[in-house]
């Protein structure tokens, strides 16, 4: 009975179809919501990378034609190399996996998912509110996709600036798809800072009783922390792109030498974003790996307050070391000294997370599950993202790596395969607690080595084209770089071979998985309140708010 | 809903107002690129009063709400947090534009060795002038709805609250008019709405801000609309004391733009 009362009514779920996914006021649902469309996105996001790896396979532009797209080269037909469509590609590539894809999954997503039930928390403390975060979500996801199929620039379709929307070319390039593009950053801007505002209310007016500050799970304390990076960098943003909007359809100067304005001061304002944005797409990531870990090493974590600063250093750090992404635009040397120290202090705090991470393995029983799996590449992969990133850091080594493959693969190696194994390894951590029915195992280890082995070998040979001197950005080569090139493309279709595996995965597991019948499905070291609740949860969870001695086992800080 | 709740917080029955305000939103924005390229500007229109009507409506189910009792000390709690939250991105919104100005005050273009720029002739405004007793107006203003807030904190004085707000609003209309004549003012005197940078951070800086004065004056008005049906109590009264904030808000952002857009920034002229 107790339990019940707990946990919520037994009770059949009455709501409609359309109240309960279209009308939420339930954040896990409202996660659901959140995963499944960054899902989409991504998957659209992926099919365009898969395609650009594919021209860059071989030395000469066989696939996309002015003549037309192809998907199969035709050594006998004429073509013209495309290089806007080539542009759209990586500029749809770029906003949505940074705005549409990674921050939904896991801010959205997970946050909106576990966060709550992590503190105790019967709900959002803003919950429609939070239903307008999402589909705001997806109205910009909506305007970025129409922005790839409108009118651009070169009359054709879509917009070929870089996700960086860098003026002039941003401000110059014709047609209404920048505009578009403009708009869609605009409105997930708005959506993400609705969202953040939410979780830090939540975080802080909602904890359960006698959860202080020092004990709230690290995967809380990353997303909110996270939530503050969002609500300070993305109005900046908005600022910015709003200029450019003025720029582009009032006549406004704002970056046009002509009438006084500075391209360079885009940048600045960018970046200023652009940095801390890094950031929260990598900081809840963090927050799901410690738990994943210190559950299938069957140990605490270890040192959880200096995880908990480290979070917050990084995070505060991030806010300063905006301009080491332009070294080359002609900064003073004392500029680029303070950018350059100021960088490099950020792998202290990643450092004692990192280290934290082994240390709690050390010692311990380890598990080698799927979600572990994941938390293993993501540590190999995160760490080597981040020695490229120390290297990069370096003013002087950056005149000879920047805007080279070498920056194509840092990012890759700590965002694409960094944030994107934390987002695997949550989906196969919590499947179960969402779902009610559990993953298959042997599909997702396969899952595992194919992406680990297909990412791996799609963007640790372009550290090798960095080093030789190839430019980022281009649609063709020359023969010079073809190896590694060739190398580089099998990993990407292995990579989306594996992503199509996922997909089936999540369809077998959800139709013929094993069904949940614990409440906790892992062992005693996943000791967060999620894992006191049933599989999945009820549609209202902490109708009576959770005791202290329900959670709270650690007496160390 | 039929369940029973042990706790404080606030939990929400489903609401179509997400989905019709982030639909009407994609509507007038997907409007408003056809509207500045020339097309029409129907699509906008549709989306903007859709937008509005959501809002409205949305706003009129959180007013009833707090009249049956959900607010309860902890919901309100977390009503102001949220509130702060939001006019904290606000100033980095401002933050954007300050920046922007700065820029181009401390190192202007023309100062960069080899720069073809030649700055135009620009029509000298007085900032001791109109913009002084807009500062002056806005300020008066401020202090109006503060007397209003402490005449229903420590007095529950219901005529004070509604004079203190009336005079708050009639300050703050008054600004929005003198800003649209001194505007009207400078485009006749050969300024214009761009081409220059001084033009271009001049209008979004000061224009920026006298939207939020106009949303501000909205939001005193249903304040004041409230008020008078007998809403806010001494204990209760977020509604009021989150507009109070974001005019204070609005305030402290005039002052910046005071001392660094007009004075500053007209000082070379």
């Amino acid at each position: 009975m107790a339990d019940a009362a707990i946990h919520g009514h037994g009770h059949e779920d009455e709501r409609s179809f359309f109240t309960r996914w279209f009308m939420s006021t339930n954040h896990k649902d409202i996660g659901i919501l959140y995963l499944i469309v960054s899902a989409i996105a991504g998957l659209i996001s992926v099919i365009f990378t898969v395609y650009m790896r594919l021209e860059l396979m071989d030395p000469g532009v066989q696939y996309m034609c002015l003549e037309g797209a192809r998907l199969i080269a035709d050594a006998s037909a004429e073509c013209t190399p495309n290089g806007h469509l080539w542009n759209v590609m990586i500029t749809a590539h770029g906003i949505l996996m940074m705005f549409f894809v990674v921050i939904p999954a896991l801010f959205g997503g997970f946050g909106n998912y576990f966060m709550p039930l992590q503190i105790g928390a019967p709900d959002m403390a803003f919950p429609r509110m939070n239903n307008l975060s999402f589909w705001m979500y997806v109205a910009g996801t909506s305007l970025a996709v129409l922005s790839v199929v409108s009118p651009g620039g070169n009359d054709q379709l879509g917009s070929g600036v870089g996700w960086v929307l860098y003026p002039p070319l941003s401000v110059n390039e014709g047609g209404y798809s920048m505009d578009l593009a403009i708009f869609a950053v605009h409105v997930s801007g708005a959506s993400s800072i609705l969202g953040a505002i939410n979780m830090i209310t939540t975080f802080l007016n909602m904890r359960a009783p006698g959860m202080t500050l020092f004990k709230v799970p690290l995967f809380s304390w990353s997303i909110f922390v996270t939530s503050w990076l969002i609500l300070l960098s993305l109005p900046v943003l908005a600022g910015a792109i709003t200029m450019l909007l003025m720029d582009r359809n009032f006549g406004f100067t704002f970056f046009d030498a002509a009438g006084g304005g500075d391209p360079i001061l885009y940048q600045h304002i960018l970046w200023f974003f652009g940095h801390p944005e890094v950031y929260i797409v990598i900081l809840p990531g963090f927050g799901i790996i410690s738990h994943v870990i210190a559950t299938f090493s069957r140990k605490p974590v270890f040192g959880y307050l200096p995880m908990v600063w480290a979070i917050i250093a990084i995070g505060v750090l991030g806010f300063v070391v905006w301009a080491h992404h332009m070294y080359t635009v002609g900064m003073s040397l004392n500029q680029q000294a303070y950018f350059m120290l100021a960088t490099m202090v950020i792998a202290v705090p990643t450092g004692v997370k990192v280290f934290s991470w082994i240390a709690t393995m050390w010692g311990g029983s380890i598990e080698f599950k799927a979600p572990m799996m994941f938390a293993f590449g993501f540590l190999f992969l995160f760490t080597v993202g981040g020695v490229t990133g120390v290297v990069l850091s370096q003013a002087a080594v950056d005149r000879a790596y920047h805007d080279t493959y070498y920056v194509v693969a840092h990012f890759h190696y700590v965002m694409s395969l960094g944030a994107v194994f934390a987002i695997f390894s949550g989906i196969y951590f919590y499947f179960g607690k969402m779902t009610g029915r559990q993953y298959n195992e042997l599909g997702a280890q396969i899952h595992f080595w194919l992406f680990f082995i297909g990412a791996n070998l799609t963007f640790f040979p372009q550290h090798f084209l960095g080093r030789q001197g190839m430019p980022r950005r281009y649609i063709d080569y020359p023969e010079g770089f073809a190896y590694w090139n060739k190398i580089s493309s099998y990993g990407a279709f292995i990579s989306f071979a594996s992503f199509l595996l996922f997909f089936g995965v999540v369809i077998y597991s959800l139709l013929r998985g094993a069904r949940v019948t614990q409440n906790n499905y892992w062992n005693e070291y996943a000791d967060t309140l999620e894992w006191t609740l049933p599989s999945p949860p009820p549609e209202h969870t902490f109708e009576i708010l959770p005791k202290q001695e329900d959670w709270d086992r650690s007496h160390s800080h | 809903m039929a369940h029973a709740k042990n706790h404080d917080y606030h939990i929400l029955p489903p609401s179509i107002w997400p989905l019709a305000s982030s639909l009407g939103t994609f509507v007038m924005l997907v409007g408003a690129v056809f509207w500045m390229k020339g097309f029409t500007a129907w699509p906008f229109w549709i989306g903007f009063v859709a937008v509005l009507y959501s809002a409205f409506a949305w706003w009129s189910e959180v007013v009833k709400e707090s009249r049956v009792g959900d607010h309860t000390p902890v919901v309100r709690i977390g009503l102001r947090y949220g509130f702060i939250l939001f006019v904290m991105s606000e100033v980095m919104f401002f933050f954007a534009w300050f920046w922007s100005f700065f820029k181009h005050a401390m190192y202007p273009m023309e100062a960069y060795e080899g720069s073809e720029y030649i700055p135009p002739e620009i029509y000298a405004v007085d900032p001791f002038h109109l913009p002084l007793i807009n500062t002056l107006i806005l300020l008066l203003s401020g202090c109006a709805v503060t007397w209003a807030h402490h005449a229903l904190v420590h007095n529950n004085d219901r005529k004070a609250l509604i004079q203190g707000l009336s005079i708050g609003i009639a300050f703050g209309i008054a600004f929005t008019f003198l800003q649209g004549y001194e505007y009207a003012h400078l485009l006749h005197e050969g300024w214009k709405f761009g081409e220059d940078e001084f033009y271009s951070n001049f209008f979004m800086a000061t224009g920026f801000h006298g939207f939020h004065v106009v949303i501000g004056t909205i939001f005193l008005t249903v304040c004041l609309i409230r008020a008078m049906k007998g809403d806010f109590t001494p204990e209760q009264h977020v509604g009021f004391e989150a507009a109070a904030w974001y005019w204070h808000f609005v305030d402290v952002v005039w002052l910046f733009l005071f001392v660094a857009v007009y004075i500053w920034g007209t000082a070379g002229l």
